[in-house]
């Protein structure tokens, strides 16, 4: 398959993950914003999501104050703000239009379809819509998209390329969804603990539509260690990085199995995963969670480095 | 008053025999059913993506050119005329391409004057002397014609680069097919869906000596934002190759490389889909970034082919397009089965002269110009166009050629209140490799307008199925 | 004369680049006055492509250079066997009719002043056969541009040189072939290197000079810059329409930084 094909439906997954991520981040701020106010008030809230995204100074560049309507504008319709919810939908279908011939027409349809009630989204009368709607509409749709590609894609090496983008993406996303939550949102360690800890803990979850899965897993208890354990190590929860890192290994393995031959990114996945598969949450907590975080963060770009310089590029011999 | 113009269904004795059968199924359309069609063949069109966005326009950029339902219908007497002159002319563009680039042979017997072509921007001095497997030049020729009576047609002009519409003669048969069954058990309509794979031989047929396997062909692509794009995936799609962009391919030691997630894949044949000036900026344009950097060493050196070849372009240039007729009788040493429409070239001071006197009675078009823009027709243009138009002829008169405004036959089209004789023209694909090939059909354009005379699609102009009734 | 040439060129890049790729016209043309005794191009690391003859006679070879470098070096070293044939070309296979290059490029397109020029230098000569019009514009183009390093760049134009009054060998040729296009002679641009000048002056020796096709004779080479025609002090490499369509190399760098170039070239006559 031709390297850009495979780039662009890398992509195109990558950035369609990303927009629900981005809706995910909006309704974390919705839902915290809507506590009383506490230490910075809900305006720190705001910043510290707007600094998980890196993308805090081009918002006050571009609005100035932090208002919570600002805010959801910049998240979700600014198309100047490369992960606002817009900006992801039509990259992704941008993405799609290229290598539409790659896909099946329900999966076209569908993306197609979401970008265009995303355009009517648009034109309605901002007044009249609540961040509510606006998240479900991309959580439904991030899901119908995603159910298309499950049921109707041929499994090839088209599918795979999917679903890696799929799972580097979604590996950053909760690492840094996490990271946001312990290490930026809480105004100081007093706190920690505290209802508003709980709280913020709560909404994560909820923002990560693991709230009730939580409670199975975990009897209900809010303790940061076991919160931190769903998110990395819980190989039953699809968003932890553990859950990922095996997903991106299985379709690494795919690849190496259709063409016949392993590779250096096979090599960078399986060694993450050893050691995601190893790792204990008292010696994450002993590095610090901010740092394990960070690190992991940076580990992830270096297998997506490693899957661009193999399959992508079109170079690797 | 008779009708100055040729109706194709009921011209000179009535009801002619190829449209027979399709006289009662108009006839018996009820006009909800067929505003119902209608409606069905334009969701099919958008369904299947079939939009052509039109140069330096604004608008909708996923514009579907309008179809008519209306076929346009040539016997098998017809067409086998057609097809022999079709087929002559291609040869004979073919045979000049290789004289130029090679001893210059019809130039030498003065056949030709030399400046017209030599100096001709299209002629490229970088294949001079290189000859392409099997010497063709041209794999695909896009020969317009037009007709003005039952057995006269003109050639209005040749297109030996890069041809397109073809995905609208083969989009325009399947959609009729899914909607008009019936019709196509009652007329023995000849099937045109295996251009594709026509085209894949051809092309195959024309890969590199140094190619010892299955050759790997490829369509190059400008891009999605191409108005064309739909076109190139399409047919891309139809042969199974691979759809590329100049970023997906590279060049190295003797072969040109194609990007894939297994490496590097060799490329044996490009069907290209960008102009010369865009090819190679170590060659053409060093701006372009449409290209492949050094591919015209990869090609002059016989590590790849290029459909159509560089410099094919020097063969349909409007004032090249005169001597075309000459070109047939040289090289083929035959009489050219099609004609030329007669032509003026505004180079020479006794035409200029004319022309100038005669504007209101012709077309006027620019020799380089294509898609219908920048001419001047006559007859349907008011006074202060015509002066304005003088007054820019004056300034570059070499740059115009002109002809006599052409009474073009009508087909019926489908309008508001029935059906009405609408003005057409005729693009059908010829292909050259190591056989030369040419499906019975072609695109039919039609002005929508009554009266007009442009079919362009950029100007409005629509298209039709259409259709040739196999023998008996 | 036996010429020796070392001809060095290396671009440097602020950071790695994607890959570099480059035509090379670098050897020389196949001639009378003319041949070959031993020439040798090195780009170290990069793949080679086979040497071939376009249909304008010039050899030619491909190079490139796959990802992350942030360098590339061109050596050519060589030894020449050179005659003086009064600056005509024979001998020299090429399939282009003169015709073609009746054309001008961006670079070589007109303006008033050199139409002006034109008409100056050959006033009352309109009789005069075709290679003594050609040695009138020479002479003349030679006149209205002096010899002047940094007065003109890379992409000055036949008409930017003209209007500068001054320029080096590749604004002359320009010129001159500008002119010989509205005296209806074909003309185009020639790269090659340069010994030394007839009076033993020494020049740059990478060099460009023009020629004029006249009729009965062929292609004939003019050298603007020192008012003379090409002898034995030359060496020709190839040609084309204009400075950019004849250079010795023609260059792409995906993903491109900042450049610097550095060019030596040392051309010496053998002691015999």
């Amino acid at each position: 398959m031709l390297s850009r094909t495979a780039a662009n439906l890398f992509w195109m997954a990558r950035y369609l993950e990303r927009s629900e991520t981005t809706a995910r981040l909006l309704d974390l701020g919705f839902r915290n914003a809507l506590l009383p106010n506490t230490g910075g008030g809900f305006r720190n809230e705001w910043s510290a999501i707007l600094q998980s995204k890196g993308t805090f100074q081009q918002f006050t560049d571009k609005y100035g104050e932090l208002k919570q309507r600002n805010v959801e504008s910049f998240l979700f319709f600014d198309l100047e703000n490369p992960s606002s919810v817009a900006a992801c939908i039509r990259a992704a279908r941008e993405n799609a239009r290229i290598v539409r011939t790659a896909l099946t027409s329900q999966v076209w349809d569908a993306i197609n379809v979401s970008f265009q009630e995303l355009k009517a989204l648009q034109r309605r009368e901002r007044s009249s819509l609540e961040v509510p709607e606006l998240t479900d509409w991309s959580l439904r749709t991030a899901a119908l998209i995603r159910g298309a590609i499950e049921t109707t894609q041929l499994r090839n090496d088209g599918y795979r390329f999917m679903n890696l983008g799929y799972a580097v993406e979604r590996s950053d996303n909760t690492a840094r969804l996490l990271d946001v939550k312990y290490y930026v949102l809480l105004p100081s360690v007093a706190y920690v603990g505290s209802g508003l800890d709980n709280y913020q803990w709560t909404t994560l979850l909820r923002a990560l539509s693991a709230h009730r899965a939580y409670n199975w897993a975990y009897g209900g208890e809010l303790s940061a260690k076991q919160i931190a354990h769903f998110l990395i190590l819980n190989p039953k929860f699809p968003r932890s990085l553990l859950s990922c890192c095996i997903e991106v290994n299985a379709h690494l393995d795919h690849l190496a199995r259709i063409y016949d031959r392993s590779t250096p990114a096979q090599e960078t996945a399986r060694k993450l995963l050893g050691e995601l598969a190893e790792a204990k949450m008292d010696d994450i907590f002993d590095e610090g969670l901010h740092e394990f975080l960070s690190r992991m963060i940076f580990d992830n770009a270096a297998l997506g480095q490693a899957i661009h310089d193999q399959y992508l590029t079109g170079e690797a011999r | 008053m008779a009708d100055p113009f040729f109706n194709e269904m009921y011209g000179e004795g009535g009801l002619r025999p190829p449209y027979q059968r399709l006289e009662g199924w108009y006839q018996n359309m009820p006009s909800e059913f067929r505003a119902l069609k209608q409606a069905e063949a334009e969701d099919l069109f958008r369904r299947y993506g079939i939009t052509f966005a039109v140069y330096g326009e604004g608008g909708d950029p996923d514009r579907l050119i309008p179809f008519d339902m209306f076929p346009r219908v040539f016997s098998a007497e017809e067409w086998r005329r057609l097809e022999r002159g079709i087929k002559q002319r291609a040869r004979a563009l073919n045979a000049f391409l290789s004289d130029v680039y090679d001893r210059g042979e019809i130039i030498r017997a003065g056949r030709i004057p030399a400046d017209l072509v030599y100096r001709n921007e299209a002629y490229e001095i970088a294949v001079a002397g290189f000859r392409p497997p099997l010497g063709v030049f041209s794999h695909i020729v896009g020969i317009d014609l037009v007709r003005t009576g039952a057995d006269q047609f003109y050639v209005l002009e040749d297109n030996c680069r890069t041809p397109s519409g073809v995905s609208y003669m083969l989009e325009n048969r399947e959609v009729m097919m899914r909607m008009f069954p019936h019709l196509f058990q009652e007329n023995r309509v000849a099937p045109v869906d295996n251009y594709a794979r026509l085209l894949k031989r051809t092309l195959a047929s024309v890969a590199p000596a140094k190619c010892d396997r299955d050759p790997n062909i490829v369509i190059l692509t400008p891009g999605h934002f191409n108005s064309a794009y739909y076109e190139h995936s399409f047919l891309a799609d139809l042969m199974g190759v691979e759809l590329v962009e100049g970023q997906d391919l590279f060049v190295e030691g003797d072969f040109c490389w194609m990007r894939t997630t297994e490496g590097p894949r060799k490329v044996d044949v490009i069907y290209r889909r960008i102009d010369d000036a865009f090819l190679d900026p170590l060659c053409f344009r060093p701006d372009s970034t449409l290209g492949v950097p050094g591919l015209m060493n990869v090609y002059r050196s016989g590590g790849v082919t290029i459909c159509s070849a560089p410099g094919a372009g020097v063969a349909d240039d409007k004032a090249i397009y005169t001597y075309v007729p000459e070109m047939v009788r040289f090289y083929l040493g035959e009489a050219p089965i099609l004609e030329n429409v007669p032509t003026w070239h505004c180079a020479k001071a006794d035409d200029y002269k004319y022309v100038q006197e005669h504007l209101a009675e012709l077309v006027v078009k620019e020799v380089h110009g294509s898609g219908g823009y920048g001419m001047l027709v006559g007859p349907k243009a008011d006074k202060a166009t015509i002066e304005a138009f003088a007054a820019k002829l004056a300034e570059n008169p070499s740059n115009y050629i002109a002809q006599p405004t052409l009474a073009l036959s009508t087909c019926p089209t489908f309008v508001e209140e029935g059906i009405a004789p609408r003005h057409v023209d005729l693009r059908p694909y010829c292909l050259v490799g190591r056989d030369i090939e040419l499906v019975p059909g072609g695109l039919t354009r039609v002005a929508l307008t009554e009266g007009s005379l442009v079919v362009n699609s950029s100007q409005g102009g629509g298209v039709k199925d259409t259709w040739v009734i196999a023998e008996e | 004369m036996i010429l020796t040439v070392l001809h060095q060129t290396r671009y440097e890049f602020e950071a790695p680049v994607g890959g570099i790729i480059q035509s090379l016209r670098l050897t020389p043309a196949k001639c009378e006055g003319q041949k070959v005794i031993d020439w040798k191009i090195e780009v170290p690391g990069a793949v080679m492509g086979t040497l071939f003859r376009d249909g304008a006679g010039d050899y030619i070879q491909t190079a490139s250079l796959r990802a992350s470098s942030d360098h590339i070096e061109v050596t050519v070293r060589g030894t020449v066997e050179t005659d003086d044939t009064a600056g005509v070309l024979r001998g020299h296979r090429e399939r282009v009719p003169p015709a073609a290059y009746m054309r001008n490029t961006p670079r070589t397109e007109p303006n008033r002043a050199i139409s002006d020029l034109v008409e100056a230098a050959l006033t009352g000569h309109d009789a005069a056969p075709a290679l003594e019009r050609a040695h009138l514009l020479c002479a003349a183009v030679s006149e209205a541009l002096p010899y002047r390093p940094g007065a003109t760049h890379a992409h000055t134009t036949a008409a930017e040189a003209m209007n500068e009054g001054a320029g080096v060998c590749q604004d002359h040729t320009q010129v001159l072939i500008a002119c010989a296009h509205l005296a209806g002679l074909p003309a185009r641009y020639v790269s090659g290197y340069l010994n030394a000048t007839e009076d033993g002056t020494p020049h740059e020796a990478s060099h460009a000079w023009a020629e004029i096709f006249i009729e009965g004779l062929g292609w004939v080479g003019f050298d603007a810059s020192n008012k003379s025609c090409p002898n034995e002090h030359y060496i020709r490499l190839g040609s084309g329409l204009d400075a950019q369509d004849a250079a010795p190399i023609r260059g792409l760098v995906m993903g491109g930084a900042e450049e610097r170039l550095d060019v030596t070239v040392v051309i010496k006559a053998q002691q015999q």
